[in-house]
């Protein structure tokens, strides 16, 4: 019987009711009394130096509160990063400044060059059109291997080239690498490119300042997945206002799959113009600007090596990255290249020599930053792919092929840096071949090729470290923050309960399923629960989601704020019933003495905290709230294996998904309605890369997919339902309640397999085609089989 | 420009620019802010409303447009009381939702499909949604909550 409550049940989300009502609270629908709006004029140029900016003529015209250039923000500081990078000789990654507004040169389409705050939005953008710019254009840099040509023009003037870093991991296993490439018996190649995506929340970013001068308090509403990181970033680094005069309140957020992690310009500019015009300020984002404000996802161009011996035993994988980080260094830019990539190449598989290298570029394009997945889907799609290009090099099946070269003992020490602390990927690979019916491959193949379509079947695993992670690695490896996560229950005087996390939801269901936990630990019903976020005057920290980590750290420090609530309630409970206090059972919400009938009520107990006229008060204070703040001791490794089914329209090259199935290992699972959501939207996000989206640039750094109309987001009508199973758990063994996180699987695992179908399809049909870069399109399948 | 104009039941009356779209005066006008707008292009459906029982992006209308008609919005779907309708139920039964800014679009939009085509199929309704955009569910439990709102069984599709 699967369980109506508590941990494991699939409970109705509570915030849909808001949601499905027009009644949720996003940032846009929230307006400051007295508030003027803001039109940031951004540059239409990739690359140019900034010559006078006048506003003259602009700032006379109806409705113009003020105008701010680049000028205004001299002596304000730069937005941060907050990764720093050592490469491979041991020194740090070249870091450049990043103004507010523009000064002395833009480096994208997009820059922002001057705001106008106005009396309404239509005069803002109506003022902005009037400033006067004087640009000289100068060369763009587009290509990343022209980036790194001798004598390529610097996208930052003060920096010695674009190379961002150059990065070796592990670099004391160079020649050793090399040496077992060198002594292989086989030894297949792959050039790919993972192709630019843009995240695209369907909620656009939107920023509200607002500044009291009576009690000199900042207050900055905005789209984020992590108010107090921005608090901490923009207070610290840009502004210089203390964090007990900043309040940033991330309401209800519209999607953020990493783009809303990152601290933005405009955020800063909300804040900063609000106290200087001395009224609350507010940007909304329209859709065209977020194309080319939005921080963008992967973008790398990669060569991986994968040598096998006599027995096609994995014996090697060498990379070679070229990751675009744009114009500027987005707030954790750096480590998804590199740490979020580097530590996942090992994937499923017992290979012992590894070495990933990865040159960071900068380019006159919008800054590139974690997208969902965020490394890992690069990792997973090299690796996944060069596995099924070297398994038809050498004639033998794809899946078998795997299977040999899996890990199957835990914990398993990979080399490169990470230990897998659970899993069992013949177990996902069993559940796959069952769900996706594989089996019935061959007869489907057949009736497809009957209408005269190619059908391919295209399988792969993926492994994915979440839960991000313990802080004093993070910190060795450049993370300028900690990576912990915090909680505070307070327990009201007739029992309710009231959780505020440091964790943020967008879409994750969080309000759902955190009471889940802390009802199941008590023993009361879900509503007595409530969950507070995203503002930091009501949640004392949190470093927010992303990652997946928001159970995995999130909930573990719920639950042992929640293990401080039960010990002292346990406490009030055995000076109530005159027991000794190890006597003392909680169960379905009542405390009793063991091996007795005597019990008292969860709500008699916590009213005797707030009401303690029997209470100890010799021993405990009155009062029931607890803190606590979780530390992982090493990341979650959530795996799986993916199957897809395409059917090739030899005649066009469309591809159609016909099936897609998932079998996932998430450890334990706290609400399987809403994993599963996470998984298909995940899937849908990577079946969109591996066939319809891409970020495209022209020669001259012109944004050619800057709208919906150019650029391809998947339709309902371009996916089909998806099979999706995550029965084979194997608990993750460091966390209290054993999850592993399920955010990103969906989006990490599918683009191999769908890519792997179309190439199946393609050589059934008798095609000797080894890759196509994504996203698949009609074209591009076209050319390869007509080639 | 004074329009005068019933949104979900109400006679309402506003002073609109000629160039105001019906999705900014919902929102900033009325304070209607279940209507969400997600792009300006008229492409992502977060907006879709209903004008004289039509569902309508409201990005792509001007509000003197809509002088004299009858507006709906996700704001006039559940009853008085706050019950949910059968298709914002179905939503929520069957988890057609995550971030819920598509959500008041493809409610509409659900909503004028079944008004037109009680039981579609699958593939129906996936071609309906062809203007709404959904960046989280993947569209898998959206099909599925039309489907069950429709009031065809859809347990033999995996929920979980
Ligand atoms: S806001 Fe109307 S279609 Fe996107
Ligand atoms: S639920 Fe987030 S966009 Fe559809």
């Amino acid at each position: 019987m699967p369980k109506d409550s508590g941990i494991g049940a699939s409970s109705k989300r509570r915030e849909d009711v808001r949601f499905l009502s027009g009644t949720g609270n996003y940032t846009d629908d929230i307006n400051r009394p007295g508030q003027a709006y803001v039109h940031f004029l951004r540059s239409d140029v990739a690359h140019g130096r900034l010559g006078a900016v006048d506003t003259t003529a602009a700032a006379a015209m109806p409705g113009v509160v003020r105008i701010f250039t680049g000028a205004d923000f001299e002596g304000v500081g730069s937005i941060p990063c907050g990764w720093q990078v050592t490469d491979r000789f041991g020194e740090p990654m070249q870091e450049p400044t990043h103004p507010v507004l523009a000064q002395g040169k833009v480096r994208h389409v997009g820059d922002p060059i001057a705001a106008v705050v106005a009396e309404t939005y239509e005069q803002a953008r109506d003022a902005a059109e009037a400033i006067e710019v004087e640009i000289e254009e100068l060369p763009a840099v587009v290509d990343m291997k022209a980036a790194l040509a001798d004598g390529a023009t610097k996208v930052h003037e003060d920096l010695t080239s674009n190379l961002c870093y150059d990065w070796g991991f592990i670099e004391d296993n160079r020649d050793s690498v090399d040496a077992a490439i060198k002594g292989a018996a086989h030894v297949t190649v792959l050039d790919l490119v993972n192709q630019r995506m843009v995240a695209n929340p369907m909620e656009p970013r939107v920023a509200v300042g607002d500044y009291d001068r009576g009690t000199g308090d900042h207050t900055l509403y905005t789209t984020s997945q992590n108010p107090h990181v921005i608090r901490l970033l923009m207070g610290a680094f840009v502004l210089g206002i203390p964090e007990h005069k900043l309040r940033v309140v991330a309401p209800d957020v519209g999607g953020g799959f990493g783009t809303k992690i990152f601290h933005y310009a405009e955020e800063a500019f909300c804040t900063f113009a609000a106290k200087a015009v001395n009224r609350p300020v507010k940007w909304t984002s329209s859709r065209s600007e977020a194309f080319m404000s939005d921080a963008h996802g992967r973008d790398h161009v990669t060569r991986i090596e994968l040598a096998l011996d006599a027995d096609n035993n994995f014996v090697a994988i060498r990379t070679d990255t070229l990751a675009n980080m744009g114009a500027y260094l987005s707030t954790f830019a750096p480590s998804v290249p590199s740490y979020l990539h580097g530590t996942l190449m090992a994937g499923n598989y017992k290979t012992p020599n590894i070495y990933v290298n990865v040159r960071a570029v900068f380019t006159n394009t919008v800054p590139v930053d974690a997208y969902r997945g965020a490394g890992r889907p690069e990792a997973t799609f090299q690796l996944e792919r060069v596995i099924d290009k070297a398994a038809r090099e050498l004639g033998v099946d794809p899946i078998a092929l795997r299977r040999q070269n899996f890990v199957t003992e835990f914990p398993y020490a990979t080399p490169v840096a990470v230990e897998y602390d659970t899993g069992d990927y013949n177990a996902t690979m069993d559940k796959l071949e069952q769900i996706a019916d594989l089996a019935g491959f061959p007869e489907r193949r057949k009736a497809s090729e009957a209408k005269g379509k190619l059908r391919g079947l295209g399988v792969n695993c993926y492994i994915e470290a979440c839960g991000l992670a313990p802080s004093n690695l993070a910190g060795q490896l450049g993370a300028r923050a900690g990576l912990y996560e915090s909680a505070t229950v307070r327990v009201n005087a007739t029992g309710g309960l009231v959780v505020m996390t440091g964790s943020h939801s967008h879409g994750q269901g969080h309000e759902t399923a955190f009471p889940q936990v802390v009802a199941e630990m008590i023993g009361i019903p879900e509503d007595m629960i409530e969950i507070v976020h995203g503002d930091t005057a009501k949640v004392p920290m949190g470093m927010g989601t992303y990652g997946s980590r928001s159970l995995a750290v999130g909930g573990s420090a719920i639950v042992r704020a929640t293990e401080k609530i039960i010990n002292k309630a346990k406490k009030i409970a055995a000076h109530l019933l005159e027991a000794a206090e190890a006597d003392i059972e909680l169960k379905e919400g009542a405390f009793s003495v063991a091996g007795t009938d005597k019990s008292v009520a969860w709500g008699d107990v916590t009213l005797a905290a707030y009401v303690p006229h029997n209470y100890p008060l010799d021993d405990i204070e009155p009062g029931l709230e607890e803190t606590a703040f979780y530390d992982p001791a090493n990341f979650t490794y959530p795996a799986g294996a993916y199957g897809c089914e395409v059917e090739v329209d030899p005649e066009t090259g469309k591809v159609t998904i016909e099936r897609f199935s998932a079998a996932d290992d998430f450890g334990n699972i706290v609400n399987p309605m809403i994993v599963s959501g996470q998984v298909h939207g995940g899937i849908g996000q990577g079946i969109g890369q591996a066939l319809l989206e891409h970020c495209v640039y022209d020669e001259d750094g012109q944004l050619l997919s800057a709208s919906y109309m150019d650029y391809a987001m998947p339709r309902a009508d371009d996916v089909p339902f998806y099979a999706v199973d995550h029965s084979c758990a194997t608990p993750c063994t460091h966390n209290p309640l054993g999850v592993k996180g399920c955010g990103e699987a969906g989006a990490i695992g599918s683009p191999p397999a769908v890519v792997n179908a179309v190439i199946d399809a393609l050589q059934s049909g008798g095609k000797d085609v080894t890759h196509i870069d994504m996203p698949l399109s009609p074209a591009r399948v076209w050319a390869a089989l007509n080639g | 420009m004074r329009i005068e104009l019933a949104v979900n039941g109400i006679e309402c009356v506003g002073d609109v620019e000629g160039r105001t779209l019906l999705s900014g005066f919902l929102r900033d006008g009325l304070g209607l802010t279940g209507t969400h707008v997600g792009c300006d292009t008229s492409q992502c459906g977060a907006c879709v409303v209903h004008v004289d029982g039509v569902a309508v992006k409201s990005c792509t209308m001007f509000a003197l447009e809509a002088d004299g008609c009858s507006v709906e919005t996700i704001e006039g779907q559940a009853a008085a009381d706050g019950t949910l309708n059968a298709i914002q139920q179905a939503f929520q039964d069957h988890h057609g939702l995550q971030c819920g800014f598509c959500t008041p679009g493809m409610v509409m939009s659900a909503a004028a499909l079944l008004k037109e085509n009680p039981e579609p199929t699958e593939a129906e309704v996936r071609a309906y949604l062809e203007g709404n955009l959904c960046r989280c569910t993947g569209y898998h439990n959206i099909v599925r909550a039309i489907l069950a709102a429709s009031g065809q069984d859809v347990s033999a599709i995996a929920a979980e």
